[in-house]
């Protein structure tokens, strides 16, 4: 033991660089969750005077609190599953492009917003939706009225989940087109010598050999469902539709960030962190159990 | 040759024309954006401008060049990008080097694994986080946008795997001819694991140039944005800007207003990605793949 760890420490003096960090920023705000139950003062850090479960109870009474977790529950499993739903759909398509080149071309395409900054996309959104912007023009075109896409609280939650999926369905149909091109030819080959038509393949062979990795993608966003899309909601949300719209992390960030209430935001946050954390540890469970898939 | 009935024609003609229709939806977006960027401001404000610019005019972009603190924004981001990359790779390798040793070879290997498993699990969220960084003194500071992040554990992990999975006996025929573990690491592993750090590189040069939050939250004066935020400051206070410009500018703010001028900064910051995008697609794909485990 004393040997191995003599003989190793160039390696421990590689590793500090990397323990040290992830100590700081991530094992010390680890610790500075105790100021969910303390009255955070900036004077003395994370040994502020404790107060217990005062801001848990201060944050659980407010109802704006009780609705950002519909809010987000509600935006993120629609964004979820209408991705996985959309993906497959168009990873099935995609597999049947005969022309490599076509296939290069369109998969290159629809993934292209997956490396945009939401702040761009945001942008755009904005001048796209907006009561004369194109989206709505076409809307008239159609003799159909035209919508309010940002500012409607009925219309926002979809707004979102749709823009989420289109920026999203790109990569998921990359995953699901990878699962398609590794089932063996030769089930094809055998069950057109059966006579089964392109619609029995799809049900009997395909479906079925895609099934786990649709079950895979669906629990490891599992652990996800309390992130509705930080990024994309900030940009694109306003007071105006806050009671259909304003989610967890949003509410998080207008607490702490803009109004230094740091313990009672904390305390939400310890409380998503905590939610999260059982869906992760659950997820990864199931993820062996069910589809057979180890994280580490 | 198997012979195509008419209703597989039909499904096939169907099929490309979908996906003409959903690429399309892909990329007219962005176009729209360009086209607003180069239109007149009368035009933009009629809702008259679709996927073609109308009263074609490049005032917008001169505004974003010489009216604006887009070039200093754009500075700040490519030092952001540099360091935060230089960092992130370097950080990565030193910690994945060691941890690909079996818990024979390193002494509580395995402890040390789990100490950075654990910090995937769980954290101290965005508030704890954000008092840890002000009280290090790092508010206004580029570090503040570079520390936080700069090791992923969750691509230490799939380097690592990497690295297990080459040939140990490169290591120690490097190791006989008596290089030490750091030579080892630069001499040996980073030119075989080049394709793999090129991958991690790319998204970790990505998450730098869209890191708009980071931004936000620790940089006090807006001469310190990088581009990102800039760009999100832009969302609202486009008219700000404007109003703040300068008499100087007064000719060129006649001829656009906050819709085509936003658009023409918002698509010069979507532009490196777009340019690199085709040519590195080959990493992008490797590492949406990798990705796929991605919790």
């Amino acid at each position: 033991m004393k040997k191995r760890l003599k003989k190793g420490w160039p390696m421990y003096l590689m590793l500090l660089p990397g323990i040290i960090v992830t100590f700081i920023f991530s094992y010390i705000p680890l610790y500075g969750l105790v100021i969910a139950f303390q009255d955070y003062n900036p004077a003395l850090g994370f040994s502020s005077p404790w107060v217990g479960f005062k801001n848990f109870e201060f944050v659980f009474s407010q109802p704006n609190f009780i609705r950002t977790i519909w809010n987000t529950l509600y935006m993120s499993v629609m964004k979820i599953l209408g991705s996985i739903a959309v993906s497959v759909v168009f990873a099935l398509l995609l597999n049947e492009i005969g022309s490599r080149f076509a296939k290069r071309v369109f998969q290159t395409l629809i993934y292209i917003p997956n490396f945009m900054s939401w702040v761009i996309l945001a942008g755009i959104m904005m001048d796209l939706l907006t009561s004369n912007g194109p989206v709505n023009q076409l809307l008239s075109f159609l003799k159909l009225p035209v919508v309010n896409f940002l500012g409607d609280t009925k219309v926002f939650p979809w707004t979102m989940i749709v823009t989420s999926i289109w920026q999203g369905f790109g990569f998921g149909t990359v995953v699901y087109l990878a699962a398609l091109t590794g089932i063996d030819p030769e089930l094809y080959d055998s069950a057109k010598v059966d006579g089964a038509k392109r619609m029995k393949q799809l049900r009997y062979i395909t479906l079925p050999l895609l099934f786990p990795t649709i079950i895979l993608m669906l629990i490891l966003a599992l652990g996800g469902v309390m992130n509705a899309g930080f990024d994309q909601i900030f940009n694109l949300y306003s007071p105006v539709v806050y009671s259909s719209g304003d989610i967890i992390d949003t509410y998080v960030y207008r607490l702490g960030i803009d109004q230094a209430q740091y313990s009672v935001a904390t305390a939400v946050g310890l409380f998503k962190s905590l939610v999260s954390c059982v869906l992760v540890i659950l997820s990864y469970i199931l993820a062996d159990k069910v589809a057979n898939y180890r994280v580490f | 040759m198997r012979k195509t009935g008419i209703s597989r024609k039909i499904f096939i003609v169907c099929n490309y024309c979908i996906f003409i229709i959903v690429c399309l939806s892909c990329m007219l977006p962005f176009i729209h954006l360009l086209a607003l960027s180069l239109s007149g401001s009368t035009a933009a404000a009629a809702g008259e401008v679709l996927f073609w610019p109308v009263d074609f005019t490049l005032y917008s972009y001169e505004f974003a060049i010489k009216g604006g603190k887009f070039l200093r924004a754009l500075w700040n981001s490519i030092k952001l990008v540099g360091l935060g990359t230089l960092v992130n790779l370097i950080l990565m390798l030193l910690t994945a080097y060691p941890l690909s040793k079996s818990k024979d070879q390193l002494a509580g290997r395995n402890i040390i694994m789990g100490y950075f498993v654990l910090t995937m699990l769980i954290g101290g969220g965005m508030i704890p986080t954000y008092l840890v960084v002000v009280r290090a003194g790092l508010k206004n500071s580029i570090w503040a946008l570079i520390l936080p992040g700069a090791l992923s554990v969750y691509n230490m992990i799939i380097l690592m795997n990497f690295i297990r999975n080459l040939p140990p006996e490169l290591q120690e025929a490097a190791r006989i001819d008596g290089a030490g573990e750091l030579q080892v690491l630069v001499r040996v592993m980073v030119p075989l694991l080049k394709p793999s750090l090129a991958t991690v590189g790319l998204f970790s040069i990505i998450g730098h140039w869209n890191n708009w939050f980071g931004g936000i939250i620790y940089m006090d004066d807006t001469a310190r944005y990088p581009l990102a935020t800039y760009l999100q400051s832009l969302l609202r206070d486009f008219e700000t800007l404007l109003r703040t410009a300068g008499t100087d500018y007064a000719a060129l703010i006649g001829q656009m207003n906050a819709q085509t001028g936003r658009a023409a900064q918002l698509f010069l910051g979507a532009l490196p990605i777009m340019l690199v995008y085709p040519f590195l697609q080959k990493y992008f794909t490797t590492g949406l793949t990798l990705g796929s485990v991605k919790g």
